[in-house]
């Protein structure tokens, strides 16, 4: 791991890998949305309304994920003053904050025809708003200083911060009486 | 603990000695409840249905425009620095910044809630449990609100900044204070949402420090 840690190795080695990664993205997002859109049936109840399901689901996950991975990066970069640990949590952020609104916009398009509502103010949602200020936060907290190193410390120090909303938004279907439905799909019964 | 109470009687003392800022917290605070009937219009039902919500977030409004106070003053004249590498533990001073700033915002704008209560039309069984949600909430945004004002010392714009940062943090503690004085008027139980303030106090009282005292470091280093 420690080999990889170097800044020099690690730019060099990111530069390599990008454009096959983009490339592999690429092909699992076209596949995935084939599945999506055209090789599956419409619900029984929603119709094909269900088919925003598969995007908002793995969107809501991935906002969440970001929101770890940023933190976990900042910590380590408040923590060993590790330069590639600041550039995984500001590279992060955009990708994240772009999931969050993904997740908000197709959730409030399901949401019509299902909830015959754009928005309600329940936990769920409204800790997911509160998780795209977060990111809005970061990035913006980032680019406000004129030492860009100063604006990492601070910035990670606020991801670190942020972190307590995580666990909020991951139960708070179990916490209060939500709208949104519970996590079903890992459920066992 | 000497430290503690050494930084506490120093921030009271400048706050005293500069006077008027705390009025001017509390003007503000009038002020934007004012606002309300006049936007909402006056009818006496609306006003006290909505009426806790109102002064809840105006009073969160209140205490993030004087969080600049905290740090922003003792930054520029290099204080910051000095009391950074003073023996006593970063974290107590923080800690007493904080407890110095609820006493010069969070206790004015208690003082006046209840006459807002008033003039909004609230009950009077929701005006005591206002007092207590306030009592518990505020010195909880003193807290929160010390991190983010550490965090945007030297920032460009940094007085827009501090909501976008310190705002998100602040939805929770409204979220159950206005709670507990809308189950207060329905005549619902209206102790959990009290004991889930005090918990959130507690928890910013125990971490917060923590964070702040970080970010102060990060702002003079």
């Amino acid at each position: 791991m420690h080999r990889f840690a170097n800044p020099t190795r690690f730019v060099r080695l990111a530069g390599r890998v990008q454009p096959w990664a983009a490339a592999v993205a690429l092909g699992c997002l076209g596949v995935g949305l084939y599945f999506a859109l055209f090789s599956s049936p419409p619900d029984y109840q929603q119709g094909e309304t269900v088919r925003i399901m598969y995007v908002h689901v793995p969107a809501a996950w991935m906002a969440m994920f970001c929101y770890v991975v940023m933190a976990a990066a900042s910590a380590s970069s408040l923590i060993w003053r590790h330069r590639v640990a600041d550039l995984a949590a500001k590279a992060t952020a955009p990708v994240g904050a772009a999931f969050t609104l993904l997740a908000l916009v197709t959730g409030s398009l399901w949401g019509k025809p299902m909830w015959g509502t754009w928005w309600v103010w329940d936990a769920r949602l409204t800790s997911v708003l509160i998780l795209f200020f977060l990111y809005l936060g970061y990035i913006a907290l980032q680019n406000a200083f004129e030492d860009p190193a100063r604006g990492a410390r601070a910035a990670a120090i606020l991801a670190v911060v942020g972190v307590i909303n995580v666990p909020i938004i991951k139960f708070s279907v179990d916490w209060w009486n939500t709208l949104h439905q519970p996590a079903s799909l890992t459920r066992m019964d | 603990m000497r430290g503690f109470t050494h930084t506490l009687r120093r921030e009271l003392r400048l706050a005293l000695r500069q006077g008027g800022d705390s009025l001017l917290v509390v003007m503000f605070f009038v002020l934007v409840v004012v606002l309300f009937p006049l936007g909402v219009g006056p009818e006496p039902g609306i006003l006290s249905r909505i009426g806790a919500g109102i002064i809840w977030v105006s009073a969160l409004l209140a205490a993030m425009l004087s969080m600049d106070r905290l740090y922003q003053s003792d930054f520029e004249d290099g204080s910051l620095e000095l009391l950074v590498l003073s023996p006593t533990p970063l974290e107590i001073i923080v800690l007493a910044k904080a407890a110095a700033h609820w006493l010069t915002t969070g206790l004015p704008l208690i003082a006046a809630s209840p006459l807002l209560g008033l003039l909004l039309n609230l009950e009077a069984e929701g005006i005591a449990v206002m007092l207590a949600s306030l009592a518990l909430g505020t010195p909880a945004l003193s807290l929160v609100g010390a991190i983010g004002a550490a965090l945007v010392l030297g920032a460009r714009r940094g007085g827009v900044l501090i909501s976008l940062l310190i705002l998100p943090l602040f939805i929770p503690i409204l979220i159950f204070g206005v709670g507990a004085v809308d189950a207060a008027l329905l005549e619902l139980t209206y102790r959990p949402q009290l004991m889930v303030l005090g918990a959130l106090l507690l928890l910013a009282a125990a971490l917060s420090p923590w964070a702040a005292a970080a970010a102060v470091r990060q702002a003079v280093a």
